[in-house]
């Protein structure tokens, strides 16, 4: 492997107001004309990897994120236009190839480092490092909220302002004038002066042979004129007119479609199944065993879903096949007793002496919380168009990770990566569900076995059943309280942890603390659900808190703040909530307000919610109040979007989100079973944001932890009767139990 | 053969006897707009209007929507340059989020403007509680509505 040299990571380390902003903006070695064939066509100069500009005087940002709707290529583009001065009328932007060009090392480091300084001496070990670990692990996902955390402020503005500083300069070198003298706006360059001008088009080929300049100069945020903007977003019209086009709108001249069956219990094979198509079978071109799932591939979807819907296909039992959820919760509830009893806990925080703080309380609060399993559902079902043809793979596919989809088709095909091409479409939905490649290599195993392109398109009871899982989850949770109300002792006792690994991590100043975990086995799968982690912690916390709030007799929104005295941030962002949301005001009877905090990918969210519970124990959700520090919001509109669809995708799931296992399989397959909030049962939703002058933060995930905590702390305010298991829906709340509890 | 009319253009498609209309559209048609979302009436991404009613395409036999108007989401505006009423506002409000929905809320919106242009926000709630958004972009869904129904107001003064 070529030797990282110090020159070649200049550039990629820049200091930005005291800040270490580290950046791959402008990669070393001359990868410019590898790129340039992947992304440059005819007359444009590639500036470097993120961006080129055209004869017509376009620029173009080259976006290495998916698009789901979070609006990341308008906000990243006017990240990188923002700081090149760009004309914003005149600006493109184009995904980038799946390529390990692209691969997102930023992100990778973000998450392993958060946003920590590093010494200068050790900043280029630690990008050689990274970059490696990134490149090895084909990462170029678009998930973590990190797309203008990490891509956004450490390749989009670094590339802006370098390829500025490199055409500033081409111009001074031919009108043989000083740098300083110079201006740029709308994508040309002034010496105001003498009255030249430039266009960036005719100063491109010039800048692109300056040499890459070694700290290019980050605006400050009173310089932006883009960032901080609500500009149009680039995807929107194709969106109202039905032109837009997403992974299962793909259409490859002579295209067949394929549906699947996979093995009902996780795990399980195919035991039989016949296939051969009689010729009374319409349309039908070829039945296909997996081994672990059936594929029917005809003519047209319709045809293929009848055929696999009538196919008598037998499965093989597993040692799972008579597994009901109520069995699983009960074995986790064991595994946690015998860690505990075996002291084989993991310990996931420790401070001060948990025991003997437990021993001094006048006050125990004790409770044991369930949390279900939880499916994505996508709007759009699980769909991948592959062609397997002449030693290459063709995919067409939304993906959150298409760079990773190229290497799963690779390695499942044992061609070389450069054999994989990744048509990324849009995506109707991610949520942590594209991310996965599972269908992807469905869609190449169909594909392999015929000549022409398939396009596998899931059911939707296929999407529900064979989805990979928020994990169910069991809670104990422990505190015990001075005289004064005040907490001096906290013990948390969960099970499953996987990222990211300050989510069990508590906001509030208690002292003596211990956090522990244990890792029973399911044969559920997992995978990554909005928010991850944060989406069961966020619950857990948030709802403890309130208890023991209520404990101290307390009001809640006084002890939270009480108890994170020293973060200002957290100060802010509750006093913003309280303002907004009229805390403390008189509400209807039957009505109660909850309120909720928490950090979770860089960005603090407080909601208060209020709501109704109806003498016949319905609940109303009628009016969220969400207060959020993203740092800066760098697209403020979009960013509300965000924080308004993590809301009601959270609350989707306190309110009704559950999936159970009945017999080793997937009880629900639909809406009809796994009911979503519809518009209806959505609240008005009020968004308030604090730019803090933080790095920023997240906006697709964040929103999501706090709502299910805040609702049902305003159910106890209406009705004193706490909710420990999720969803809401399968609480009693009508009122004639509400006056025993 | 099955003739189909879907926005004023005449296809000639292959539907037998069960076939959803929804397939036809997409598939034989080429006119991917519509959407697959649930396949069982749950969720209205598949809408499309039959003479100017909104039926869900999904579980509506292609057959039976032989010798009517059908109407996709490429077809409510009057020509390929121009945008409805509906469109304009969606994108004035910038109420798509992944849009995958998007076609269907559109297509339940136009009618219920229809109807009534000037709906409550309990009727837009009774209009529109068919059509799931997994992004949840309903409180912009319904800001939309009422700003299509606003210019659709000052179009045409009573
Ligand atoms: S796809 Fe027709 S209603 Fe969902
Ligand atoms: S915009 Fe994504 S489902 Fe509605």
């Amino acid at each position: 492997m070529k030797k990282w040299t110090r020159r070649a990571f200049i550039g990629a380390g820049v200091l930005a107001g005291g800040t270490l902003v580290i950046g791959i903006a402008i990669r070393p070695g001359n990868r410019s004309s590898k790129v340039a064939g992947l992304i440059a066509s005819e007359g444009e100069t590639v500036m470097n990897i993120w961006l080129k500009i055209a004869p017509d005087n376009t620029v173009t940002a080259i976006i290495p994120h998916a698009e789901m709707g979070q609006g990341v290529h308008t906000a990243l583009a006017m990240m990188l236009a923002d700081e090149m001065d760009a004309d914003w009328s005149n600006m493109k932007f184009q995904e980038a190839p799946a390529d390990k060009e692209y691969a997102n090392y930023t992100l990778l480091k973000g998450f392993i480092a958060g946003n920590a300084t590093f010494p200068k001496f050790i900043e280029e070990t630690i990008d050689g490092v990274f970059l490696t670990a990134v490149k090895s692990l084909n990462f170029q996902i678009t998930g973590g909220s990190a797309s203008v955390r990490f891509t956004g402020q450490q390749a989009m503005r670094i590339a802006g302002a370098a390829a500025k500083s490199m055409l500033m300069q081409a111009a001074a070198d031919t009108w043989k004038v000083p740098v300083d003298e110079l201006t740029a706006q709308n994508s040309i360059i002034s010496h105001p002066s003498s009255k030249r001008s430039a266009t960036f088009a005719e100063l491109a080929p010039a800048a692109a042979k300056v040499n890459i300049p070694t700290q290019p100069k980050l605006k400050s945020p009173g310089e932006f004129t883009l960032m901080g903007t609500s500009q149009p977003r680039f995807d929107i019209p194709a969106k109202v007119t039905g032109e837009a086009q997403f992974g299962m709108d793909v259409q490859v001249p002579g295209m067949k479609y394929a549906t699947i069956k996979a093995a009902p219990v996780f795990g399980s094979k195919v035991k039989s199944v016949d296939t051969t198509v009689s010729s009374s079978q319409q349309g039908v071109k070829k039945i296909v065993n997996l081994g672990d799932a059936v594929a029917v591939i005809a003519d047209g979807y319709w045809q293929a879903k009848t055929t696999l819907d009538a196919l008598p296909i037998e499965f093989e039992a597993t040692e799972n096949s008579g597994l009901n959820q109520e069995e699983i919760m009960d074995r986790y509830r064991k595994a946690m007793d015998t860690d505990l009893a075996d002291g084989n806990l993991d310990t996931h925080f420790k401070d001060g002496d948990a025991a003997k703080a437990f021993e001094k309380s006048t006050i125990l609060v004790e409770a044991e919380y369930q949390l279900p399993f939880l499916a994505h559902a996508t709007m759009e079902p699980m769909n991948c168009t592959a062609w397997v043809h002449d030693g290459k793979c063709e995919l067409w596919c939304g993906s959150q990770n298409p760079l990773g989809v190229r290497a799963a088709a690779a390695e499942l095909l044992e061609i070389d990566i450069d054999q994989v091409t990744v048509h990324n479409q849009l995506l109707g939905g991610g949520f942590g569900r594209r991310s996965e490649t599972d269908v992807m290599k469905q869609a190449i195993l169909i594909a392999k076995e015929v000549e022409y392109p398939v396009k596998l398109i899931w059911s939707r009871e296929e999407d529900t059943q064979h989805d990979v899982y928020r994990e169910a989850t069991i809670s104990r949770m422990k505190a015990g309280l001075d005289e004064s109300g005040l907490p001096i002792a906290y013990a948390h006792q969960f099970i499953f942890k996987h990222h990211p690994p300050e989510a069990a991590d508590i906001p509030y100043t208690i002292p003596n603390q211990l956090i522990q975990y244990s890792s029973p086995a399911s044969h559920v799968p997992w995978g990554n659900w909005r928010s991850v982690d944060h989406s069961t912690h966020g619950f857990l916390t948030e709802s403890f808190i309130d208890e023991m709030a209520h404990a101290a007799k307390q009001d809640p929104f006084g002890y939270r703040k009480s108890l994170t005295k020293d973060n200002s941030r957290f100060q802010r962002v509750l006093d913003m909530v309280y303002e907004k949301s009229n805390w403390g005001n008189p509400l209807p009877a039957n009505w109660g307000r909850g309120i909720a905090i928490a950090q979770s990918f860089g960005s603090i969210v407080a909601e208060v919610a209020e709501v109704e519970v109806s003498i016949d124990g319905k609940v109303k959700v009628h009016r969220v109040v969400c207060a959020v520090d993203p740092g800066f919001a760098i697209h403020p509109n979009g960013f509300i979007a965000q924080m308004e669809s993590g809301i009601i995708y959270g609350l989707a799931a306190a309110m009704t989100g559950e999936i159970t296992i009945e017999n080793g399989a997937v009880a629900q397959s639909n809406f009809h079973n796994y009911p979503v909030t519809r518009m209806n049962e959505a609240p008005k939703i009020e968004t308030h944001i604090i730019n803090s002058g933080n790095p920023p933060g997240g906006g697709g995930e964040p929103s999501t932890p706090v709502i299910a905590p805040a609702v049902t702390n305003a159910i106890f305010d209406a009705t004193g009767i706490r909710i420990r298991q999720l969803p809401i829906s399968k609480n009693d709340l009508r009122a004639s139990i509400r006056q025993t509890t | 053969m099955t003739s189909l009319t879907i926005n004023g253009k005449e296809y000639k498609v292959d539907a037998t006897a069960d076939i959803p209309l929804l397939w036809v559209i997409r598939e034989q048609c080429g006119l991917t707009g519509t959407k697959f979302g649930c396949g069982i009436a749950q969720c209205g991404a598949c809408t499309v209007h039959l003479d100017g009613q909104p039926v869900r395409s999904c579980v509506t036999p292609a057959i039976s929507a032989e010798g009517k108007n059908i109407t996709t989401i490429e077809g409510i505006a009057t020509d390929k340059n121009t945008l409805h009423i509906v469109q304009q506002a969606w994108i004035e409000e910038q109420t798509p989020q992944c849009g995958y929905c998007q076609s269907g809320q559109i297509m339940s919106a136009v009618t219920l403007l229809n109807e009534n242009p000037s709906p409550s926000d309990e009727e837009i709630d009774a209009a529109m509680s068919g059509n799931i958004c997994r992004c949840g972009m309903y409180g912009r869904i319904k800001s939309a509505i009422k700003r299509a129904s606003a210019t659709l107001q000052s179009s045409n003064p009573l």
